[in-house]
């Protein structure tokens, strides 16, 4: 290996990570100084900011312009969908979802955290925890996102900016340790995003803060790949049967590991069916492996010739789901139109897409309460509720507080294939409640 | 660790035993592209690959082969030729469709010229005129998905894109109208007449393409590579004369060291200075570059603010 490949970040770590916040606290300042600060902005795009700046009658160039970038957001100033931003340290990549702040904002932070494992949450130093925040933070508790960031923007603008930071970290860890993060998971940095303070240059602004800045401490975080809280789960997406002269019998069951791992040798159960065999190999287009983790993307090759086909799940006997035919979930719904009992639509569940009907609306949660009302009539856009399902076809599915992968499903339109509502099989709501998270 | 994926392997107790506990970005990025190709291939019809012969299609159809191995690809590769492609991609892309054994259809942008269902457009720039060929075969052969080598770090407007993108029968894009897409579950539900554009690609930035290419050792069209090319200078652009035209009056023809950091139409991309002639020294010239790939060779883009935008809702990727 070459002393630059050595050297670049090339065995770094990625981190997904996710924005919320709302309207005006400076999301798309701070991405853009982050892109900016990272040095992942080249000097064409810096180019075409300062002229769009100054068409716009600023002196100074606006950071926001570097990731709004739709047409309507540029005339409206205002972010109106999901975009997906890439930085790089020497110690890590970064994949960021820079989510919008306005009117959809359940929606659009389901989306965004889904899939990250760090969310920072802006707030406006002169305004602080205000509802808004107190939703977002019920709803990443709900999705279950692991570490957390405040930064207290603006902090430039308040008259005792000491006091004010130590009054928005006091509330915002109250907060979340009722939503039950530890208090290591959580840490309040405070920022100015205009001018770059505690972003990536520590801030002489700042002398009442000792702690890191957001970029380091972004590259220093640890974050665990997935916590083995359960054994293997493998749904089947594919079975590869080559047919060819060269590999008349081969037959391999192609996947990404969603949970555990998975090592030649160990033995296995198919579910739904509950057939048990032997994980022989397990294999790349570049070799064999000597084990697969969660997140990888491999092909297991069994000791048996059982029947397997896409949308079972491989799983370890140990601790293996039983195959869920009725189950209660929670949901945010994501759709114009509402949600009532009795609705018949799809579920996909990993590489399952199923027929499921809706039973009973059991209650709406109250995100700013985090109470819930029973038996509501509908789930409107951007409520979440739990509810009961029954599908057509039993899906293999662990309790989503356990596992985000293998808990995780989405409901959609038959009809126009829309996706309605991202679901969390399990009583998610309840564990929101009580500040008990896993 | 380097393989050639065409080697046969049917000797599987030969195979390199790979240490699985090891799992750095570009794998996470792999994996990712593979559970996505893989998606697509249990969930749809008719799939098929868009390949121009650049460095992401190349890298694109290297991992769509690595996830369905030792099995052969289970789709098509389409090309939009606009005409004005450099004479190495096109060689390049029959060099590959011919070493995997791939089943290749051509859209002709000269088809179209040639009878009056396009006009040459005045500034000669072909790259427009792809989109109605590119809908029409997609119509014609009916694909349901269509997966490109998009990038959401090019450009402001594919930094919103989906990995799984719902365009309408006209194969436009709405970006006020898509579908949230959560964990990695991708919905690729679609009525008939709507298709789906993929793009596995969607997390990899340009440095992690370079860096995969280097380590996975792909081949790539010899124009990437520091070469001798009569060019001209045009814009800021090193442009190769062609049947596009150019030079005129008052660009002179040199011969220079050259490589091309994106492949597009040979009227509107052009090559950059470059002594850089294997993967390391192209990984120390992107990492050290102050222009992207875009702002420093691609005319199209310079057309507006908003330029990809209004190409991707006219169905363009």
């Amino acid at each position: 290996m070459s002393d630059l490949q050595a050297r670049s970040p090339r065995s770094a770590q990625l981190l997904r990570l996710a924005t919320a916040g709302s309207v005006d606290d400076g999301k798309s300042t701070l991405v853009g100084r982050l892109l900016y600060d990272t040095k992942s902005v080249l000097a064409d795009q810096i180019d075409a900011v300062t002229r769009a700046s100054v068409d716009k009658g600023l002196s100074t160039p606006d950071l926001s312009l570097l990731v709004d970038g739709l047409r309507a957001e540029r005339e409206q100033g205002i972010t109106i969908d999901v975009a997906y931003r890439y930085f790089a340290t020497p110690n890590r990549t970064f994949v960021l979802a820079d989510t919008p702040g306005h009117v959809q904002y359940t929606r659009n932070t389901v989306s965004g955290a889904s899939t990250a494992q760090l969310v920072i949450l802006l707030v406006d130093a002169r305004k602080g925890v205000i509802s808004q925040t107190r939703k977002h933070a019920a709803v990443l508790a709900l999705l279950g996102v692991p570490k957390l960031v405040l930064a207290v923007n603006k902090i430039d603008l308040v008259e005792d900016p000491a006091t004010v930071f130590a009054n928005i970290s006091a509330e915002f860890n109250s907060l979340t340790s009722s939503l039950g993060w530890a208090s290591e998971d959580v840490v309040e940095i405070p920022v100015s995003a205009l001018h770059g303070d505690n972003v990536a240059v520590r801030s002489e602004n700042t002398p009442y803060y000792d702690g890191p800045t957001l970029i380091e401490h972004l590259e220093s975080i640890p974050v665990d790949a997935e916590p083995h809280r359960v054994g293997l789960r493998f749904p089947v997406q594919y079975v590869i049967r080559p047919r060819t002269a060269e590999f008349p019998d081969y037959r391999g069951y192609a996947g990404q590991v969603a949970a555990g791992e998975v090592t030649p040798g160990d033995e296995v159960v198919i579910l739904p069916s509950g057939v048990r065999t032997t994980v022989t190999r397990i294999d790349t287009a570049d070799g064999e492996l000597d084990s697969a983790h969660a997140g990888r993307s491999v092909t297991l090759v069994l000791a048996d010739d059982v029947d397997v086909s896409r949308g079972d799940v491989i799983a370890s006997p140990a601790d293996a789901p039983e195959p869920l035919g009725e189950f209660d979930a929670t949901v945010c719904w994501l759709a114009e139109k509402p949600l009532r009992p009795g609705a018949r639509l799809l579920l996909k569940h990993g590489t399952r897409t199923t027929q499921a009907i809706v039973g009973t609306l059991v209650e709406r949660f109250n995100e700013q309460e985090l109470t819930s009302e029973p038996a509501p009539e509908s789930l409107e856009l951007n409520e979440i509720g739990k509810i009961s399902v029954r599908v057509a076809e039993p899906i293999v599915a662990d309790d989503y507080t356990v596992n985000r992968h293998t808990g995780s499903f989405l409901l959609i339109d038959p009809a126009g294939g829309n996706t309605l509502a991202a679901g969390l099989v399990g009583d998610a709501i309840a564990a929101v409640e009580l500040g008990e998270r896993v | 660790m380097t393989i050639d994926i065409s080697t046969s392997l049917a000797e599987a107790d030969a195979r390199p035993q790979l240490d699985g506990t090891q799992f750095d970005t570009l794998d996470a990025l792999e994996s990712e592209a593979i559970h996505i190709f893989r998606e697509v291939a249990g969930e749809f019809e008719r799939p098929v690959i868009l390949f121009s012969g650049g460095k992401d299609s190349t890298v694109l159809l290297h991992l769509a082969i690595k996830a369905f191995w030792p099995a052969p690809l289970p789709f098509a590769l389409l090309h939009v030729d606009t005409g004005h492609n450099l004479q190495e991609v096109l060689d390049f892309r029959d060099h590959v469709v011919s070493k995997y054994n791939l089943r290749l259809h051509v859209a002709k942008v000269e088809d179209y010229l040639a009878d009056g269902r396009l006009t040459e457009r005045p500034d000669g720039i072909r790259n427009p005129l792809q989109t109605v060929p590119l809908l029409d075969a997609i119509s014609e052969n009916r694909f349901d998905a269509v997966f490109g080598g998009a990038r959401r770090d090019e450009e402001r407007a594919r930094a919103k894109e989906r990995i799984f993108s719902l365009r309408n029968s006209f194969g436009q894009w709405d970006p006020k109208k898509q579908r949230p897409e959560l964990w990695n579950l991708y919905n690729g539900k679609h009525s008939p007449g709507e298709q789906v554009r993929v793009f596995p690609l969607s997390n990899f930035t340009e440095l992690d393409i370079w860096r995969y290419i280097a380590r996975d050792n792909v081949e790539l069209a010899s124009i990437y590579y520091a070469h001798q090319r009569e060019v001209y200078q045009r814009d800021g652009m090193w442009m190769t004369p062609g049947v596009w035209g150019g030079p005129s009056e008052g660009e002179d023809l040199q011969t220079l060291s050259v490589r091309y950091r994106t492949v597009g139409d040979g009227s509107t991309t052009g090559a950059v200075l470059s002594e850089a002639g294997d993967n390391e020294a192209i990984l120390a010239e992107v990492a050290a570059s102050r222009l992207t790939e875009r702002g420093a060779t691609r005319g199209d883009d310079r057309v507006s603010e908003a330029a990809m935008e209004d190409r991707k809702r006219e169905g363009y990727f």
